[in-house]
C-alpha cells in the first residue's frame, strides 16, 4: 500500500521513457503502452481512493548542512485523492481517445510519449509535499505542454504557439519562485506541514509573521505562478493559441488538469497557511478580483469567437476565473468542487469538440457546422450534457459548483463581485449555446458536414463516461466520497445566489436563441464593441508592440555599450597602446650610426657606474 | 716635472677629444682617428701609472708592456676597420655617417 503512489508517480515516466528510447518506430505499440500505462495508474488510483485513508511518505534527495533539506515525496489527503481522480481519469479517457482521433498521425509515438511525461508531471504536483517539489514538476508539466502544443511543429503557427504558452508561463514562475523563497524566509519551511504548523497558533497574522507587506507579497507572487499556470489576466494570452495543439491534448491539459494545477496550488497553499490568519490581510482580496476580471473578459470574448476549440478555451478561461475567485474569497473548498465538476464537464466537451472536428475533416469553424444533430447523434447528446452542465442548469454537477461560489460572494458580503459571477453565468449560457445551435442545430452550411457521420465507439464510449460524470460527480453519494473537499458539499438553496444562476440560465439562453437560433452568419458580427470582442481587446498585439519596444530599446542601449565601450575604449585601445608603445621603442632604431654611439657610451657610464660605486 | 695629476688631467682631455670627434664628426676616416685618439689617451694614462708607481725603485713595467700590445691591436683594428671603410664607399659612394640611414626604423 506504502509503495502505490510512488507507482503511480513512476509508471506514466518508464513508459515515456520506454517509449522515447526504444519504441519510437512502433507506433501502435507506443499508443497501447501508454494507454495501458494510464489505465493501470486509474486502478491504482480507484484502490487508493477505496481504502479512504490518508498516506504520506517522503525521503530527502538533497540535504545541505544548516537547511532542512530537499525532500521528495507525497501526500494522499482527500484534497489530493480527488484531484488524482481527474488526473487519471480525464488521462485514461483522453488516451483512449487519443487512440482513435490520432491514429493518422506520423508522429504518434512521440504523442504518447509527451502524454505519458505530462502524466507523471501532473501526478508529481498533485502528491507533491513541498513547494521546491511541486515547482520542479511545475516546469515539467509547463515542458510536456510545451512538446504537445508543438505536436505539430512544422506548422508555424503550432511552434509559435507552444513557445508562447512557454514564455508566459515562465513569467508566471519567475513571482512563484519569489514568492516560494519569501515565504520560506518568512515561515523557514518549504513543505506544506511545516506552513501549517508555523501558522497552527492562529491569531493574527501580525503577531505570527515579521511583517503583513511581505506575507501579502509573498502571497501575490506565489500567486503569480498559479495566474501564469492557470491563464489568469494579464497572463492568459497563451490559452487561446494552445489550441493549436490536438484537441485530446487541449482536453486534458488545458482544460481539466495542467491549468488547474494553479487553483490546485492555491487551494493547498491556503489550506496549509489556514483561513483565520489569511482573513484580514489584503492579499486574496486582489486574487478573487483578477479572478473575476479574467472572467469577464474571458467570457465577452467567448462570444465573438467561430473557432470550435477557442470559444471552449476562452470559456475554460472564464471558468477558470470563477475558481480564483472562490479561492480569494478564501473559499477553497468552493473552488475546488468548481475545478472538479468543472474537468469532467470541459473534458467532455473538448472530445466533443475533438469528435465534430475529426467527423467534419479537420473542420473548426462553426459556421461551417450545423445540422450535426441528425448525423451524429451520440455526440450530439454528450456535447449538449456537457454545455448545460457548464452553464450550470440545475440537476448537473455544474450547478451545484456555481452555486456554490455565488453562494461565496454572497455570504462574503462582496455585491460587485457577485453581480461580476452572474453576469458571466448569463453569457456562459448565451455562447455555450451559440456554440450548440450554431455547430449541432439548422441545416450543414458545407460539404464536410454534409458528410460528417457519427464516430467510432473508441471515441464515444470516452464521451458517454464523461457526461455521466458531467451530470453526476456533483451529488452527494460520488461527490461526498471521492469529491476533494474537507467537508462534502451541503446543498441548501439560497435566494440570491439561485436566483441569480437560474435567470442567468433562462436570460442567456433565451438570448441564444433569439439571436443565433436559426441563422446563417453572425448578426453581431461587426457590431461597435462586439468587434473589439471578436479581436480579443487587442490584448495580444499590444504585447506584442510591447515586446517589440522593450527588445528595441534593450538592443539600442547595448548596441552603444557595445561600441563606445567595448569596442572603442577596450579593443581599440588596447591596439591604440600597442601601437603607440612600438612607435615609441622604434624611435631607438634611427639607423644613425653616431646615435648608437651616444647610446654605448652611455651604457658603459652605467655599468662603471653599477660595478664600482654602486656596492 | 709634471706630477701623476697633470698627466691623467691630459689623459682624460684627449679620451674626451676623441669621443666627442666620434659622436659629432661627418666624415667616417675622421671618426676613425677620434677612435684612435681615443685609445691613445688609455695608453697614455697607463704609462703614466706605470712611471709613477715605481716597485723597488724601478718603474712598473707592466704598464709599458700592456701599452704595447695596445698599439698591436689598434694597428690590426685600423687595419680591418679601414678595410670596412672602403668596402662602405665601394657600395654606398658615400663617406658620410649621416647619409648611412637604411638600417633605420
Amino acid at each position: 500500500m506504502e509503495s502505490l503512489p510512488w507507482l503511480i508517480l513512476g509508471l506514466p515516466l518508464l513508459t515515456a521513457a520506454a517509449i522515447h528510447l526504444g519504441l519510437k518506430k512502433k507506433q501502435p505499440l507506443s499508443a497501447l503502452v501508454s494507454t495501458c500505462s494510464a489505465a493501470v495508474t486509474l486502478v491504482l488510483t480507484l484502490v487508493i481512493i477505496s481504502k479512504g485513508s490518508d498516506l504520506a511518505g517522503s525521503f530527502t534527495w538533497a540535504s545541505i548542512p544548516g537547511f532542512d533539506g530537499i525532500e521528495v515525496g507525497y501526500e494522499l489527503n482527500r484534497l489530493s485523492r480527488g484531484m488524482m481522480l481527474v488526473v487519471t481519469g480525464v488521462g485514461f479517457l483522453v488516451h483512449v481517445f487519443s487512440l482513435a482521433y490520432m491514429k493518422d498521425d506520423s508522429a504518434l509515438a512521440r504523442y504518447f510519449c509527451g502524454l505519458s511525461l505530462f502524466m507523471f508531471s501532473m501526478t508529481g504536483i498533485v502528491l507533491a509535499t513541498n513547494f521546491i517539489m511541486m515547482f520542479m514538476f511545475w516546469e515539467l508539466v509547463g515542458l510536456s505542454s510545451y512538446l504537445l502544443i508543438g505536436h505539430w511543429y512544422q506548422k508555424d503557427s503550432a511552434a509559435d504557439a507552444s513557445k508562447k504558452a512557454f514564455l508566459t508561463n515562465r513569467i508566471g514562475d519567475f513571482g512563484f519562485m519569489i514568492g516560494i523563497l519569501i515565504l520560506w524566509g518568512i515561515t523557514g519551511s518549504f513543505t506544506f506541514n511545516g506552513i501549517s504548523e508555523f501558522f497552527a497558533e492562529g491569531g493574527h497574522p501580525k503577531t505570527v509573521v515579521p511583517s503583513v507587506t511581505m506575507f501579502s507579497a509573498a502571497i501575490l507572487l506565489i500567486f503569480m505562478g498559479a495566474m501564469g499556470k492557470s491563464a489568469q489576466a494579464p497572463l492568459h494570452v497563451w490559452l487561446p493559441d494552445a489550441m493549436e495543439g490536438p484537441t485530446p491534448v487541449s482536453a486534458l491539459i488545458h482544460a481539466a488538469t495542467m491549468v488547474a494545477a494553479g487553483v490546485f496550488m492555491m487551494v493547498r497553499f491556503f489550506s496549509a497557511v489556514g483561513m483565520e490568519t489569511l482573513d484580514s490581510i489584503w492579499g486574496p482580496d486582489i486574487i478573487a478580483w483578477i479572478g473575476a476580471i479574467t472572467s469577464l473578459l474571458a467570457a465577452l470574448m467567448a462570444t465573438q469567437q467561430d473557432d470550435i476549440k477557442k470559444i471552449l478555451a476562452y470559456s475554460t478561461l472564464s471558468q477558470l476565473g470563477y475558481m480564483v475567485m472562490a479561492v480569494g474569497l478564501l473559499d477553497p473548498e468552493a473552488g475546488m468542487f468548481h475545478l472538479f465538476t468543472h474537468a469532467w464537464f470541459k473534458a467532455l466537451l473538448f472530445l466533443g469538440s475533438g469528435a465534430v472536428i475529426f467527423a467534419c475533416h479537420h473542420e473548426q469553424n462553426i459556421w461551417k457546422m450545423g445540422g450535426l444533430k441528425k448525423t451524429m447523434p451520440v455526440t450530439f447528446l454528450t456535447f449538449g450534457i456537457g454545455t448545460i452542465a457548464l452553464c450550470g442548469v440545475p440537476g448537473t454537477a455544474g450547478f451545484f459548483s456555481k452555486e456554490h461560489i455565488l453562494e461565496s460572494a454572497a455570504h462574503s458580503g462582496q455585491w460587485f463581485l457577485f453581480g461580476i459571477a452572474a453576469l458571466v453565468a448569463c453569457l456562459t449560457t448565451f455562447y455555450m449555446f451559440r456554440l450548440f445551435f450554431v455547430a449541432f442545430l439548422g441545416k450543414p452550411r458545407s460539404e464536410n458536414a454534409e458528410h460528417a457521420k457519427e464516430v467510432g465507439p473508441l471515441m464515444s464510449a470516452p464521451l458517454i463516461a464523461l457526461a455521466l460524470m458531467a451530470i453526476f460527480s456533483g451529488y452527494q453519494f460520488l461527490g461526498g466520497e471521492i469529491s476533494p473537499l474537507y467537508k462534502p458539499f451541503e446543498f441548501h438553496p439560497d435566494a440570491p445566489a439561485f436566483i441569480a444562476s437560474i435567470l442567468a440560465v433562462v436570460i442567456g439562453l433565451f438570448l441564444s436563441w433569439k439571436l443565433y437560433g436559426n441563422t446563417e452568419n453572425d448578426p453581431l458580427e461587426n457590431r461597435g464593441i462586439f468587434k473589439h470582442f471578436r479581436n480579443k481587446f487587442y490584448i495580444d498585439e499590444a504585447y506584442a508592440k510591447l515586446v517589440g519596444y522593450g527588445q528595441d530599446t534593450l538592443a539600442a542601449f547595448i548596441h552603444f555599450f557595445d561600441e563606445l565601450i567595448i569596442n572603442g575604449f577596450i579593443v581599440d585601445g588596447f591596439s591604440r597602446a600597442a601601437g603607440g608603445f612600438g612607435r615609441l621603442f622604434g624611435r631607438l632604431q634611427s639607423g644613425n650610426l653616431q646615435g648608437y654611439a651616444v647610446l654605448f657610451g652611455i651604457g658603459v657610464l652605467l655599468v662603471i657606474y653599477l660595478t664600482v660605486f654602486v656596492s | 716635472m709634471a706630477s701623476l695629476n697633470d698627466y691623467l688631467f691630459v689623459s682624460g682631455l684627449l679620451f674626451a677629444i676623441g669621443l666627442a670627434g666620434v659622436i659629432v664628426r661627418k666624415n667616417i676616416i675622421v671618426i676613425f682617428m677620434c677612435l684612435e685618439l681615443m685609445l691613445a689617451s688609455a695608453s697614455l694614462t697607463l704609462v703614466a701609472f706605470s712611471r709613477f708607481h715605481l716597485l723597488n725603485g724601478l718603474p712598473d713595467y707592466n704598464g709599458q708592456v700592456f701599452v704595447f700590445f695596445i698599439i698591436t691591436v689598434a694597428a690590426a683594428e685600423v687595419a680591418v676597420g679601414l678595410a670596412i671603410i672602403v668596402a662602405l664607399y665601394r657600395a654606398r659612394q658615400t663617406i658620410n655617417v649621416e647619409e648611412l640611414t637604411s638600417m633605420r626604423g
